[in-house]
């Protein structure tokens, strides 16, 4: 008898959280973010459905600071896998002029991402959001169920999480109100880069380390990935090898210097490291509850 | 530990595939903050090198900042996560940690002790392999211990580890060790014949007997929690043997494939294996397991595959697809015992949502015939359960579906209950048998009247009462809206000039008091329907406001919604679908309303519907949509 590995139980866990999803909830779409994570959840959705395709569209918050590697990435992906894509990008942002060079990243990431994705569920009416979020990346996510309920306003309420028992998801929500779904919840980093690994899913090339242009920027080396990089700074631009463990907006992405050119090497780098995934990233830094609080804002 | 491994440095591809076969297994820690339960996973993720250089960094100056624990490290503060959680000090929700060892990984589910957070306990023991209660070694067996085991054990766990901590402060003195041990065996005994309880005394603050047996305890001869940790076998052991799937998904990319996705609750399937849908009972055979990565030979509980059949049998989601050597039981009456999540007490005799595997079906819920005291384990009487009780009671459901008791199969026996109107999991159940007949059931005294017939439904009563002229579009619109009422699963009837002046009205003309006297009687009418739960739709021209005041004072008050159907008699007559307005003008039809009887408009109506500018499916959800936000459709 097969004897199922810890790698086995994740994946058929998350198919069952999918499958669950497609058949429960009236208007599905996954949350697309390009990342490693959303690489992994899209291989698992065609997973589930196979040899059907998933019964929902892949929708990608378009802030139009993402490195451009990962743009090509994401609409090469779609196509490949026959799936609908939507985009959407906060107009009233770029009308605006809103940017992390000028208007810092704080500021940039609510009007963006935050208020592009309530812009985004809020138009296309969709009553249940995939994210690629896992348990094991910050205090408050470890507390968040798989099925996270947000009111009408797309808020987090901590202290109401329904009790979710078993594998019996109560998909049931009330009028206006939408479900943050997230089948990695239970996964950890090492498991995502063992199941790329595994299964040969294709993530976006600057996961691997490369010559590229970078500069120093409030203490983080970040990519010169445009002509949108005060002139100043990007004067300042010198070649080294990095690569990144998380992508974002290409000025809030912090590199690490690495020679790490393969899969193997990658996880070779991440087990050895001493600093935790999410220290790439510029938005978190502010305040240890600060992604607590940017759920309750309706932040994912 | 992840670190201590020096193949990630030499040869990382051999380090991988070694580390690509572990198992998994989860366990719940259950004890309060003072027990040291905090301590212990901190110091489980800290010895094995899960915490971080910036995690640690941020954890040393919080400790500083609000820790309880003076200069040392307070592993607590690494674990509670909410912010409200920080600030007082308590663990509110479940906390899921994540470690591996070299033969493991592990899922931590950090649960809080305090009875009031009993419901998020559930949450975390409900996938749990094995329980970890932590005992403070000065205090012993607290009520709260007993507790937690019941809890732990009600939702199925059976390998429990008593933890007893802080040993450290009893000088490690093997008599104290022994008492407690004693203590909790006695109590064992009343809560399951099957428990597997391993007590190992440690100290997680001093680290002592967590990782490996430390000189301390000279004189324990167990293992220490992570040697027990990585050996224990996974799974649930009481799991029924039988093959069993609950259908989540009919998998149909085109018309010549059909399967049944599922994620397999129990034993094992095969090409070729004769099995049944329940609860339909219809037999047929495993002809492919199909998966993304191709078709296997062979699939196990917990994997997620999709299934092909040898014969076209109709299943859909939530029947299961059962080996036919030993098939579930259908049923559609059990006793059960269940525990109350919500605030909001359980109402007997109300219809409750029940979902069990993939299937969703209507429950009433019956008074409990006793409540269990979760701290003493005796029976006490009980009217309803309150929020974290746990009682003893029978349910009948709408259809019969299939099942194992909770027993022998926690996938195929365990259920939520969702509230109809607030849409929240209020109480988990457990199957333990099937009630053959339905004698067997003690019904509560209830009186079937109006409301028990309405709630039966899930709705409320209401008599639509559609206003206009001849070719309005009453009879459209109250169509359409019937159709989605339908979708919705309500419950309605539908009264027209048609169908009613054929039979009971069949004696009646079309005078004023011929009118009069039709519309009494389909007033009677609908208030009976209205009296059964229904929601009747009534589609007549009633052109005098007499009438329908008449009709509207017969009703049970806002029960009565008036819908002028406000179409402009040149509309109306432009339409005339049947003809009528050409005969009327004729003078071949007398007393036609509009022509040659007045219509008198509602002055007040409940909804105004002008069909001039909107189409009748338009109408329908504008109609939908008051009944909804007025609460006519329940949840």
């Amino acid at each position: 008898m097969p004897q199922l590995t810890h790698l086995d139980r994740l994946e058929a866990e998350s198919l069952h959280i999918i499958r669950e999803v497609a058949a429960e909830c009236e208007n599905p779409v996954m949350l697309y973010s390009v990342g490693k994570d959303s690489a992994v959840m899209l291989h698992l959705a065609m997973k589930a459905f196979y040899p059907s395709r998933p019964p929902f569209p892949l929708m990608h918050v378009d802030t139009t600071w993402k490195f451009r590697e990962m743009i090509e990435f994401r609409d090469r992906k779609a196509a490949e896998m026959g799936m609908d894509l939507l985009v959407h990008i906060n107009e009233d942002g770029v009308r605006e002029g809103i940017g992390p060079f000028t208007h810092g990243s704080a500021v940039h990431t609510d009007v963006m991402k935050t208020q592009g994705l309530k812009q985004a569920l809020d138009k296309y009416k969709f009553t249940a959001a995939f994210g690629g979020a896992r348990r094991d990346e910050e205090k408050s996510r470890a507390k968040e169920r798989i099925f996270s309920f947000r009111s009408a306003e797309h808020r987090w309420d901590p202290k109401r999480q329904r009790p979710e028992i078993w594998n019996v998801y109560n998909t049931r929500i009330n009028q206006g109100e939408s479900i943050r779904v997230f089948p990695l919840s239970n996964w950890t980093e090492l498991d995502i880069w063992q199941y790329i690994r595994r299964e040969g899913i294709e993530i976006v090339p600057l996961y691997f380390a490369a010559e590229r242009p970078v500069v120093n920027w409030n203490g983080v080396d970040i990519m010169v990935d445009d002509d949108r990089m005060p002139e100043e700074l990007a004067k300042t631009a010198v070649m080294k090898s990095v690569r990144f463990r998380t992508l974002g907006c290409y000025p809030l992405t912090g590199a690490v210097e690495s020679t790490a050119a393969t899969l193997d090497e990658i996880i070779q780098e991440m087990l050895l490291t001493t600093t935790s995934e999410r220290q790439g990233r510029v938005i978190d830094v502010d305040q240890s509850a600060s992604m607590e609080k940017k759920k309750q804002e309706g932040y994912f | 530990m992840r670190l201590t491994d020096d193949l990630i440095a030499t040869d990382i591809a051999a380090y991988l595939e070694k580390h690509e076969n572990k198992s998994l297994l989860r366990f719940i820690t259950c004890g309060s903050v003072d027990d040291g339960k905090s301590t212990l996973i901190g110091r489980l993720l800290y010895d094995s090198k899960m915490i971080f250089e910036d995690q640690l960094a941020s954890l040393e100056a919080d400790s500083k900042k609000v820790g309880t624990q003076g200069e040392n490290i307070d592993f607590a503060l690494l674990v509670d996560g909410l912010a409200a959680e920080r600030e007082q000090g308590i663990t509110i929700d479940v906390a899921y940690r994540f470690f591996a060892t070299d033969k493991r990984k592990f899922i931590v589910a950090d649960t809080p002790g305090h009875e009031q957070y009993t419901r998020n306990m559930a949450t975390g023991a409900s996938t749990a392999d094995v329980a970890i209660l932590m005992i403070d070694a000065r205090k012993g067996i607290l009520t709260q211990t007993r507790r937690h085991s019941f809890i732990t054990t009600l939702l199925g766990i059976r390998r429990l580890v008593l933890a007893v901590n802080k040993m450290d402060l009893v000088d490690y003195d093997e008599t104290i060790f022994n008492d407690i041990v004693d203590d909790f065996y006695a109590f064992a005994d009343e809560l399951a014949t099957d428990l597997e309880i391993q007590p190992i005394p440690m100290s997680a603050l001093a680290g002592v007997n967590i990782t490996s047996r430390s000189d301390e305890t000279a004189w324990y001869e167990g293992p220490a929690l992570m040697e027990y940790l990585e050996n224990v076998p996974v799974g649930d052991r009481r799991l029924s043997t039988s093959f069993r799937m609950p259908v989540q998904w009919v998998n149909r990319p085109n018309l010549d494939f059909r399967g049944f996705s599922g994620q397999i609750a129990s034993g094992t399937v095969k090409p070729g294996d004769r099995v049944k849908s329940m609860p339909s009972g219809k037999q047929s055979t495993i002809a492919r397991i199909v998966t993304a990565d191709g078709d296997l030979p062979e699939a196990v509980a917990g994997q997620s595959v999709t299934l092909t059949l040898a014969d076209e049998i109709d299943a859909s989601r939530g029947d299961a697809i059962v080996t036919a050597d030993d098939p579930t039981e259908v049923s559609d009456q059990f006793q059960v015992r269940i525990l109350w999540m919500n605030e909001a007490p359980l109402l007997p005799g109300r219809r409750y949502l029940l979902k069990i595997g993939a299937k969703t079906v209507t429950a009433t819920v019956n008074a409990p015939k006793y409540g269990i005291d979760v701290n003493t384990l005796s029976d006490v009487p009980a009217k309803t359960l309150e929020l974290n009780h746990i009682g003893v009671t029978t349910i009948s459901l709408d259809q019969p579906i299939a099942f194992d008791p909770y027993d022998a199969n926690r996938n195929l026996g365990g259920f939520i209950l969702i509230d109809r109107m607030t849409n929240d999991t209020v109480g988990l159940g457990l199957i333990d048998f099937a009630l053959r007949r339905a004698s067997n059931i003690h019904w509560q005294a209830m009186d079937v009247d109006r409301h028990a017939l309405a709630e039966q439904k899930g709705q409320k009563p209401a008599v639509l009462w559609f206003t206009g002229l001849s070719g309005s579009g009453k009879s459209t619109i109250a169509n359409a809206l019937q159709k989605r009422l339908f979708a919705l699963g309500k419950h309605s009837f539908s009264l027209d000039g048609d169908n009613v002046r054929h039979g009971l009205n069949r004696d009646l003309g079309f005078t004023d008091a011929d009118r009069v006297e039709n519309i009494r009687r389909v007033a009677n009418v609908a208030k009976l329907m209205s009296d059964a739960g229904l929601i009747t739709l009534v589609s007549f021209i009633s052109p005098f406001r007499a009438e329908r005041q008449m009709a509207r004072n017969m009703m049970e008050d806002g029960e009565f919604i008036e819908i002028h159907i406000d179409t402009p008699l040149d509309v109306a007559e432009q339409r005339d679908v049947k003809g009528l307005y050409k005969k009327a003008r004729s003078g071949e039809i007398k007393n036609f309303t509009g022509i040659s009887s007045p219509y008198e408009a509602p002055q007040n109506p409940e909804l105004r519907i002008d069909t001039v500018n909107r189409s009748p499916d338009d109408a329908a959800e504008e109609i939908l949509d008051y009944l909804r936000e007025h609460g006519f459709l329940g949840a």
